[in-house]
């Protein structure tokens, strides 16, 4: 992973730094409260329910087992003894005192983490694919692109105040996007052209929230050395033309669609002709430079596969079962990438105690070069696992709970917090995916299903990407009542689209019976092994229509 | 009033700013050194052919084009830029554009509601002259600016990233 030098630890002290004035001249009423919301955004610190919380930044979702003990140790000295993994790749802690804030901070920078940009109205952590850099879909690693991203956008003067939050996701796999692209305020899809340079597609407006729009292509083939260049232009042209009088209409979404993408992309490129030869313009030793810090671990050979692994399959099928959910290919021989289900019923998705970081941050140390990612679905990762040890990881793993075979299945719940403990929320979003996981208990069921994304947002603001899923649930309030509204058809992938409302909201207790409708319904229309998301495809809204209400009536 | 600070001190301000909307009247009958509204210079910019264009400033809103002006700006003794809410952060563009593309030279003024953790960005950005909200305290502002000694991308202050300089 990306490793600081003696000018990042400089910036990042010194931003620790800063931000301590800043607080001190908080707190000496020397600043008032709306001019330091910003200030304090920007360094991951919002506040919900009257207690503030820290938004950490893990880039690319990359984190060693160092940092991991590290922000174990945070969570006892500073908080409850728990963190929360975000939607984001990033980690959040609930309960930090504001005044703790800049000795929080200060023992991140030891470690070389930040909180940096984590809020607030500007460039925020790139994001990526979990299994970046080991799975074989990939044309080339990502990670070096995200990270001469993240460079270029911490502290850029000129877009600290834009008009709203702006992310930006990378991809590299042409057949499978798991960055969710489609549905970001810029996503990057780098692709080879035909004489074989790298480069990138740039896809700019999309987003979840109130107004969920896919992202429009603007250009087919950038080439590698300008992709500074060309994001600085698109985030000017939006700085200057984004709407501000209306926080609800200040994403780039809106001002491509007022625009046109069409029209957009010829403001942009106005734009970029007078800046791509300038300085921003990559060189090859920076590139080169970057990718030193991603270069591949001390893996072992192995020819010819392992031959522990297929015998422990054979023997257990329970262990087969994880294997096929749980375990993704690697493009080294001999290794795997293992995706460690976090979610366990009572628990909100995400939330981790600090021995519990602790456990992962051992595991990272002894079966993947003590290093761990943190995946969008709030899962983890341990991305470079010997095949002959997956066997000794799975029984070490089952005791703590993260070896849930269930991933990607209906019961692989996305959910954000919800009205347990978000402020902002119309209805509670856990208990529904308690009930639904409840309910769909049964392992055989849920592989027959397939693979399923059920996605649960505790209201418009969409932190559970209830568009996208390919069944949502978006918490609603009817006259002081808590609702549930569902749509079908969301994906966030290659193929982005999002999701069709089914028709009137329910309450909590029917949703399982609903979820079950939906699933029959798929079972008995779908084609051999058609996907949930194909068949609605094929079918279309209506079928399931009738069903469910049909049903209820 | 708010304290002007330039090069590092508090000076006095010589300028007076006519409100926007300003007609070639206000313009002519005004004397001394004066910041004019970009879309009443442009309109007006006859009635004031006699005056000397060092006694002349332009200010900028932050819905206003520097492409309006171009290059004309160089011609101006001072060029201001409006920060009508410091969370409007369309000033910085705005700036780097007068400086970057336009080759504007002269002073470059932040006006309007220009606070203390602002000023760095606003000094990246081709600002060299800050009218602080006179609330605010001139030292804390002089701080700010050195806020940090590295930065990872290029700007007005320093046109070179980070990446071509750790490579030298
Ligand atoms: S979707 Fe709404 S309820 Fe859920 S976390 Fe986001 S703001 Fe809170």
């Amino acid at each position: 992973m990306y490793r600081y030098d003696d000018y990042d630890h400089t910036i990042i002290q010194e931003r620790v730094k800063q931000f301590a004035g800043q607080t001190q001249r908080y707190l000496a009423g020397e600043l008032s409260g709306p001019e330091f919301l910003p200030l304090r955004l920007q360094n991951g610190l919002y506040v919900q329910r009257m207690a503030p919380m820290l938004r950490i930044c893990v880039p690319y979702g990359m984190l060693s087992s160092v940092q991991l003990r590290r922000l174990a140790r945070i969570t006892r000295d500073y908080d409850k003894g728990y963190a929360h993994f975000t939607t984001r790749q990033n980690v959040q802690l609930n309960w930090p005192r504001l005044e703790d804030a800049p000795a929080i901070l200060a023992e991140l920078a030891d470690v070389e983490m930040h909180a940096v940009q984590t809020s607030g109205n500007c460039i925020r952590n790139t994001t990526t694919d979990q299994f970046a850099g080991v799975t074989p879909d990939e044309i080339i690693d990502p990670r070096p692109y995200c990270e001469l991203i993240r460079q270029w956008s911490t502290f850029h003067p000129e877009f600290a105040f834009l008009p709203r939050k702006f992310k930006i996701a990378v991809n590299a796999c042409p057949d499978v996007d798991r960055a969710a692209i489609k549905v970001h305020d810029i996503g990057i899809q780098i692709v080879r052209n035909d004489a074989g340079e790298i480069g990138y597609a740039v896809l700019v407006g999309g987003g979840l929230g109130r107004t969920p729009i896919i992202a429009s292509q603007i250009r087919d083939f950038l080439p590698e050395k300008d992709l500074l260049t060309y994001l600085e232009a698109i985030i000017r042209v939006y700085n200057r033309y984004g709407r501000r009088d209306n926080k609800y209409k200040a994403r780039i979404k809106i001002l491509v669609k007022a625009l046109t993408p069409e029209g957009f992309a010829e403001k942009v490129e106005a734009e970029w002709q007078q800046i791509k030869a300038g300085p921003a313009h990559l060189t090859e030793a920076e590139i080169e430079r970057i990718k030193q810090h991603f270069t591949l671990p001390a893996y072992e050979k192995f020819p010819g596969g392992s031959e522990a692994l297929a015998t422990a399959r054979a023997e257990s099928a329970h262990f087969s079962n994880w294997v096929a959910r749980n375990v993704s290919a690697h493009r080294q021989p001999g290794y795997a990438a293992v995706t460690l289900t976090l979610k366990v019923l009572g628990v909100p998705p995400g939330d981790v105690t600090d021995t519990q970081l602790e456990a992962l941050a051992d595991l990272a140390d002894r079966f993947s070069f003590s290093e761990l990612r943190v995946t969008h679905e709030q899962n983890v990762v341990l991305a470079d696992v010997r095949e002959d040890d997956l066997y000794a990881l799975w029984q070490t793993i089952k005791p703590l709970g993260f070896a849930t075979p269930n991933l990607n299945t209906l019961t692989d719940v996305i959910c954000c917090p919800g009205g347990d403990y978000c402020s902002l929320a119309n209805a509670k979003s856990i208990p529904v995916a308690e009930a639904i996981q409840a309910r769909f208990d049964d392992l055989d069921y849920l592989y027959d299903l397939g693979p399923i994304d059920l996605n649960i947002s505790g209201c418009m603001n969409a932190c559970g990407h209830h568009h996208v899923g390919n069944i949502g649930v978006l918490g609603v309030d009817k006259k002081g009542e808590e609702w549930y509204q569902v749509s079908l058809g969301g994906d966030s992938g290659l193929n982005a689209s999002i999701g069709q409302i089914l028709g009137p909201s329910f309450a909590r207790d029917q949703m399982p019976d609903v979820i079950q409708t939906i699933l029959d319904t798929y079972v008995e229309q779908r084609e051999s092994e058609e996907l949930f998301v194909d068949t609605f495809r094929r079918i279309g809204l209506k079928p399931f229509k009738e069903r469910v209400y049909g049903a209820s009536n | 009033m708010a304290h002007l600070i330039k090069q590092s001190a508090v000076q006095a301000d010589e300028w007076s700013q006519l409100a926007r909307g300003a007609d070639a009247e206000a313009l002519t009958s005004a004397t001394g050194k004066i910041l004019v509204h970009v879309g009443d210079w442009l309109q007006h910019a006859a009635s004031l052919a006699d005056k000397d264009t060092q006694q002349i400033g332009i200010w900028f809103d932050s819905d206003d084009e520097p492409e309006h002006l171009g290059e004309n700006c160089q011609r101006f003794a001072l060029i201001a830029v409006n920060f009508p809410a410091f969370t409007d952060g369309r000033g910085y563009s705005i700036g780097r554009l007068i400086r970057e593309r336009y080759r504007y030279q002269g002073e470059l003024r932040a006006i309007g509601d220009v606070l203390v953790d602002q000023v760095f960005f606003m000094k990246r950005c081709g600002f060299d002259a800050f009218a602080l909200r006179e609330d605010k305290r001139v030292e804390a502002a002089l701080d700010a600016l050195k806020a940090f000694s590295q930065t990872y991308q290029g700007a007005v202050d320093n046109p070179i990233p980070l990446f071509r300089r750790r490579l030298s």
